[in-house]
């Protein structure tokens, strides 16, 4: 899933500075799993807002958490509410501030997370990347480890010269993944799929990507339309 | 002949090869390189000039290289992975082919985050094992990496590096072997200080028969001091320096400690010279350029041959 940490109090107030009635929207998708963008977060922020405001300010702030942003049926809970801000704030990922600000172009949208990664809980509030979303999954060569996400250099076609007693030479908590590629294809038997030389690839996602599933193909493109 | 390089020139007439180091300056200044560059003169076959090592930005291999070769030097140009993509990797590539540069070192690079600039954006659209293949194929079937024909190919002999002491170590020689099917005319290792490991990696590829497609290079890099051998020991990733190196070193008295690191890099050259399989030194006199010509006299390398004319 999508990781996201929440932004500074400080840079979501030098954002908002110029509003006087503004939303808080947490979303309760991948954001809220990981604790930056959930109802807790948007009321939480929402708090601190009100808290840390002037004694003469008449600013207003609210909060309100939908199921997800990413989702026009749930942004459509907010048609009717919108309206009385003079901007949002999205606790959303970038996909889901984006498509809040599609809906209201009208109103100035300010992102309130940073969005970090697809990856996996390890623990409560230990999260981890695995998946740089390139579009080319190799991971069957490659013992379940992605080296596009997971090796330093995002190298194909091996360790390079610098592991340090398993360790990426980058960063000594963090375990070389060559190594563990190796090590996992050799206790499967596979270690030959390491010597293939793994060719140039043409990069995914050059530009934005779109997926229309050809099942649906016909709900959304007329006949003879581009698509 | 794949190229007109003078370094192929050597390799291929079974010469024992001696290429150099030099690291260009971190300004605009040409006599930096050429200052650099008098002192290997003569004393190496070709001379390998560094794409911005340990990820600090300095003036560009191929510019430097060029600076090298109307100093009368054969350049090795360095091309790292980190910073180009392949657009920009073939462009230079052509480049330095049409200005006579025709010899290049085709290499991972250092990590971003070891230098001067850890914000930038890496690119790594290859890895270096790739690169070979590229060069390879515009050299040898003339086309771009996206199949369009090259009319002029650039004649590059492609070199790779190796290093016999990182983990996974029973990967290490098939990381070569792959290196050599992917396009590694050369190889230029690691900077060698453990000598039993580094011949067991040797011997490996030479049961292999890799020594007979490939033309290996033993990378030496003379200790300066103690404190230079530590240094390498403990914070060098992939360096793999033995306790009775420090030891020794640890013997002489600190003023004396340059001469004997100098004494110890010549008789490792001497050992290395009696390796079968074997093809020649790579020598990183690291910012120790005017020490080349003692170390390489020392070690009984001169003179260096002179290739005959095309």
């Amino acid at each position: 899933m999508i990781k996201a940490t929440i932004k500074s109090l400080e840079e979501i107030k030098g954002m908002i500075a110029p509003y006087r009635r503004v939303l808080t929207i947490g979303c309760g998708g991948c954001v809220s799993l990981c604790l930056a963008g959930g109802q807790k977060e948007a009321c939480g922020l929402n708090i601190k807002l009100l808290a840390s405001k002037s004694p003469d300010s008449d600013a207003v702030f609210d909060d309100i958490t939908i199921e997800r942003q990413c989702e026009q049926q749930f942004l459509a809970a907010l048609d009717d509410r919108v309206g009385e801000y003079d901007a949002l704030i999205s606790l959303a990922c970038g996909a889901g501030v984006q498509f809040l600000a599609e809906r209201f172009p009208h109103i100035p949208v300010f992102p309130g997370v940073n969005t970090q990664f697809v990856g996996v809980t390890q623990d409560i509030g230990w999260y981890e990347e695995r998946c740089k979303t390139c579009g080319d999954c190799i991971l069957g060569l490659t013992a379940g480890i992605c080296p596009v996400t997971m090796c330093s250099k995002s190298l194909f076609n091996g360790p390079c010269g610098g592991p340090q007693d398993g360790h990426c030479e980058v960063d000594p908590d963090t375990p070389c993944a060559w190594i563990a590629i190796y090590e996992r294809l050799q206790a499967q038997g596979r270690l030959e799929t390491l010597m293939a030389i793994q060719p140039i690839r043409d990069w995914q996602g050059q530009i934005p990507g779109r997926i229309l599933l050809e099942e649906y193909r016909a709900r959304y493109v007329e006949d003879g339309e581009k698509s | 002949m794949k190229s007109t390089s003078r370094l192929e020139k050597i390799l291929s007439s079974g010469q024992f090869a001696l290429t150099g180091e030099l690291g260009p300056p971190r300004r605009a200044d040409p006599d930096a390189v050429r200052e650099k560059a008098r002192h290997l003169k003569g004393m190496v076959d070709a001379v390998n000039i560094t794409d911005n090592q340990t990820a600090v930005v300095r003036m560009s291999s191929l510019g430097a290289g060029l600076i090298a070769k109307q100093e009368g030097l054969e350049p090795v140009c360095q091309m790292v992975c980190r910073d180009r993509n392949r657009i920009a990797m073939q462009s230079d590539i052509l480049g330095a082919a049409a200005l006579g540069v025709n010899t290049l070192l085709c290499l991972s690079g250092d990590h971003q985050k070891f230098g001067d600039h850890p914000g930038c954006k890496k690119v790594f659209d290859l890895d270096s094992i790739q690169l070979l293949s590229m060069v390879k194929a515009m050299r040898d079937e003339g086309h771009f990496q996206s199949g369009e024909e090259i009319s002029t190919p650039p004649r590059m002999f492609i070199g790779a590096a190796a290093n016999p002491f990182a983990e996974p170590h029973a990967f290490r020689v098939q990381r070569l072997a792959k290196k050599v099917a992917a396009g590694a005319d050369f190889i230029q290792t690691q900077c060698v200080y453990n000598m039993e490991r580094f011949r067991k990696w040797l011997g490996q590829a030479r049961d292999m028969g890799l020594t007979k497609n490939v033309y290996i290079l033993a990378g030496v890099t003379p200790l300066k001091s103690l404190g230079m051998a530590r240094y390498m020991k403990n914070s060098v990733p992939g360096m793999d320096v033995p306790e009775d190196l420090i030891k020794r070193l640890q013997g002489v008295e600190k003023k004396d400690q340059a001469r004997e690191g100098i004494a110890m890099c010549c008789e490792q050259i001497q050992q290395m010279r009696e390796m079968k399989g074997l093809a020649g030194i790579h020598l990183m006199a690291i910012e120790w350029e005017h020490r080349v010509p003692e170390i390489v006299k020392q070690a009984g390398l001169l003179p260096r041959p002179e290739p005959e004319q095309e």
